[in-house]
């Protein structure tokens, strides 16, 4: 994985002692809270519900051993012995101290991390494919051009004050595993007739208030060119995004209000003025930094026999597994959704465990997801096992991947403050009610994934069966949605009809799924049913 | 009841204005009629706290509660993390948010 080089770790040293001197000056007075307020929000640290949350960058997802471990160790220092892997691949710490802020910002650049880009109308942490570099069905890592775009957007000085914040996703392969049309912008790097390597670009994509899916603006960017065509996507947003309407200011609403075509013909007039410009950087440095991302030295004629003969193993390989590129490997995902759990949560003790499985049979690495669980990217078959057992014993053996009980929620109300209702006991009392692995075969995939606000963190407009906490005059109240879906399929999920409280959405839930269950062809998901007979039957049993 | 309330600057704690200063405990909140904006005016001015406003509520005989449901959770805690709560000896704490 990437190594800083002295210019990265400078920058990141810099930006610590800068907001050292920012807090001493806060808390001295020499700065008023307004003032201070965008400072530490560039830094990652925002006012929650209870206290000041820190949230963390992990640039696509990616994390070594080293880095995973002080993430616990800053669990137990400076915040209450948890951690909370979010859905943009990050972790947020929900009880900071604002004068130990500058301490773990020092803490994190130890190890080559830090808080920039995870706040601000800026261009955001850049997420990607969970299974980079080891996923079957890559035609090339896609990690190597989120860094490039990570390099080229940090402190970007034309980009820092956009018209809202800005999110972009970049995958590899046909299956889509990181919600890319659903990102302001989405590359995904393909393969064109000659054989070479180059990006297509959606465009416009997002959930919030206003959920869209990013068209094709354009098929196939060459690779010398990339950084360019990102330029003039931003360009022109920067340009005419609305600044006036903070409800109406990302860059989907300006794709959608200027037409696909319209906003392509200006990125196209912008990137041509541009290419004379010559700000692309050389290849040499693409090719600097492909460098750190070559494969870890697999073992040559690794077995591919795999025991399973124990039946718990055998369902958590089957649910939680995926195949690697590399023979005798595999792809191992730790679900942080324990049948009542908290989604996405790990505590300090499980956080340290996963760096030292990682350290010990993933060559180092581990990936967070956009799903907010854990994946082992490069294990040998031969230490599955071991993997698995140890991660049981510390209550990480849950074999639900995909399965209703793997709940993306967002923080809700009993940490944001920006929610409207509780998403985190919705998510547990779902998971309980279908917690059985017996409840969770018969279903099948289905995706559920449960926002507190309308700002949908929890990516609700994308489940299959999603849900949306909403104030309903003082009380809280749940839409249901049907249909969404984040895969190479993406579409956006249609609320079923009025709303129900906690314990009614639950139901609804169960309701929903008898329904699936009668109406199910051979070999059809929950998505797959509802697309083929519509919203009509499930409307009938849920509302008379 | 008008309750103010706000965060401490240093460790973000969620206050409440007790008449003479800052409580972590909403029963312990005053009623501060028509003076909230002046108290929050005075105590941000001297950086005890932050990011404060006035809220509804009222006194009844189990103490103070706030009105709306959000600032139930703020002065309890995570209801999903009662450990982590002002009151984690106690398993029905959660349904006072309610």
């Amino acid at each position: 994985m990437y190594k800083y080089d002295q210019y990265d770790q400078q920058m990141v040293d810099t930006r610590v002692e800068e907001f050292r001197d920012q807090v001493r000056r806060r808390l001295d007075g020499s700065l008023t809270e307004d003032q201070f307020r965008p400072l530490r929000l560039q830094n990652g640290l925002y006012l929650q519900l209870h206290a000041y949350m820190l949230r963390v960058a992990v640039p696509y997802g990616t994390l070594n051993s080293q880095q995973m471990t002080l993430l616990g160790d800053i669990a137990d220092k400076y915040d209450r012995g948890y951690g909370h892997f979010t859905t943009r691949q990050n972790i947020q710490y929900n009880w900071i101290k604002l004068e130990e802020t500058p301490d773990i910002l020092a803490d994190l650049a130890t190890v080559e991390m830090h808080a920039i880009q995870t706040s601000g109308n800026c261009i955001r942490n850049i997420s990607s494919d969970q299974y980079a570099g080891a996923a079957a069905d890559e035609i090339v890592d896609p990690r190597p051009y989120a860094e490039l775009l990570r390099q080229w957007s940090s402190f970007h000085p034309e980009f820092l004050t956009l018209p809202r914040k800005f999110k972009i996703a970049v995958i590899a392969s046909e299956t889509d595993r990181a919600a890319m049309k659903l990102h302001d912008i989405g590359i995904q790097m393909v393969r064109n007739a000659a054989g070479e390597i180059g990006a297509r670009f959606f465009v416009g994509g997002g959930m919030g208030r206003t959920p869209m899916i990013g068209p094709m603006i354009r098929d196939f960017v060459p690779l010398d060119q990339l950084v360019t065509y990102c330029e003039a996507c931003l360009r022109v947003y920067n340009r005419y995004g609305r600044r006036d309407n903070k409800y109406k200011a990302r860059i989907k609403i300006l794709v959608h209000e200027l037409g696909k075509d319209e906003y392509t013909r200006q990125v196209e007039e912008e990137f041509a003025h541009l290419l004379t410009q010559d700000i692309e950087p050389p290849l040499a440095e693409l090719e600097r930094i492909k460098a750190h991302f070559v494969d870890p030295p697999f073992e040559a004629g690794a077995s591919d026999d795999l025991d399973l003969s124990d039946p718990d193993f055998r369902l958590w390989v089957e649910r939680n597994c995926a195949p690697h590129k590399q023979a005798g490997y595999i792809v191992a995902t730790v679900s942080l959704k324990p049948v009542g759990g908290i989604p996405g949560d790990a505590t300090s003790d499980q956080i340290r465990l996963m760096a030292k499985l990682a350290r010990d049979y993933s060559f180092d690495e581990l990936r967070v997801t956009h799903a907010q669980n854990i994946v082992f990217p490069h294990v040998r078959k031969a230490d599955l096992y071991a993997v698995w057992k140890a991660l049981d014993e510390a209550g990480l053996g849950t074999a639900n991947l995909d399965m209703v009980g793997d709940i993306i929620a967002c923080p809700g109300l009993d940490y944001c403050s920006l929610a409207n209702a509780r998403s985190i006991p919705v998510a547990q009392k779902i998971s309980e009610r279908f917690g059985s692995a017996e409840k969770q075969a018969e279903i099948g995939e289905l995706k559920l994934k449960i926002s507190g606000c309308i700002n949908a963190c929890g990516h609700h407009h994308a489940g299959h069966i999603g849900i949306l906490g909403v104030d309903k005059k003082g009380t809280e109240n749940y839409q249901l949605l049907f249909g969404g879906s984040e895969g190479a399929d993406t579409s956006l999920g249609q609320i079923t009809g009025p709303g129900f409280d906690e314990e009614g959405i639950v139901a609804a839930v169960e309701t929903t799924t008898n329904v699936y269950l009668r109406e199910r062809q051979q070999g059809e998901r929950f998505l797959d049913t509802y697309r083929r007979i519509g919203m009509a039957p499930f409307k009938e049993a849920l509302y008379g | 009841m008008k309750i103010v309330t706000g965060n401490d600057l240093k460790t973000g704690a969620v206050v409440w204005w007790d008449g003479e200063g800052w409580s972590k405990y909403v029963n312990s909140a005053a009623d501060v009629g028509a003076g909230g904006e002046a108290i929050i005016a005075r105590e941000e001015g001297a950086r005890r706290v932050f990011a404060a406003y006035v809220i509804d509520g009222e006194r009844n005989a189990d103490g103070v509660r706030p009105s709306h449901i959000k600032e139930r959770i703020r002065a309890l805690g995570p209801t999903v993390r009662m450990d982590l709560s002002l009151k984690p000896g106690d398993p029905d704490a959660s349904n006072w948010v309610i």
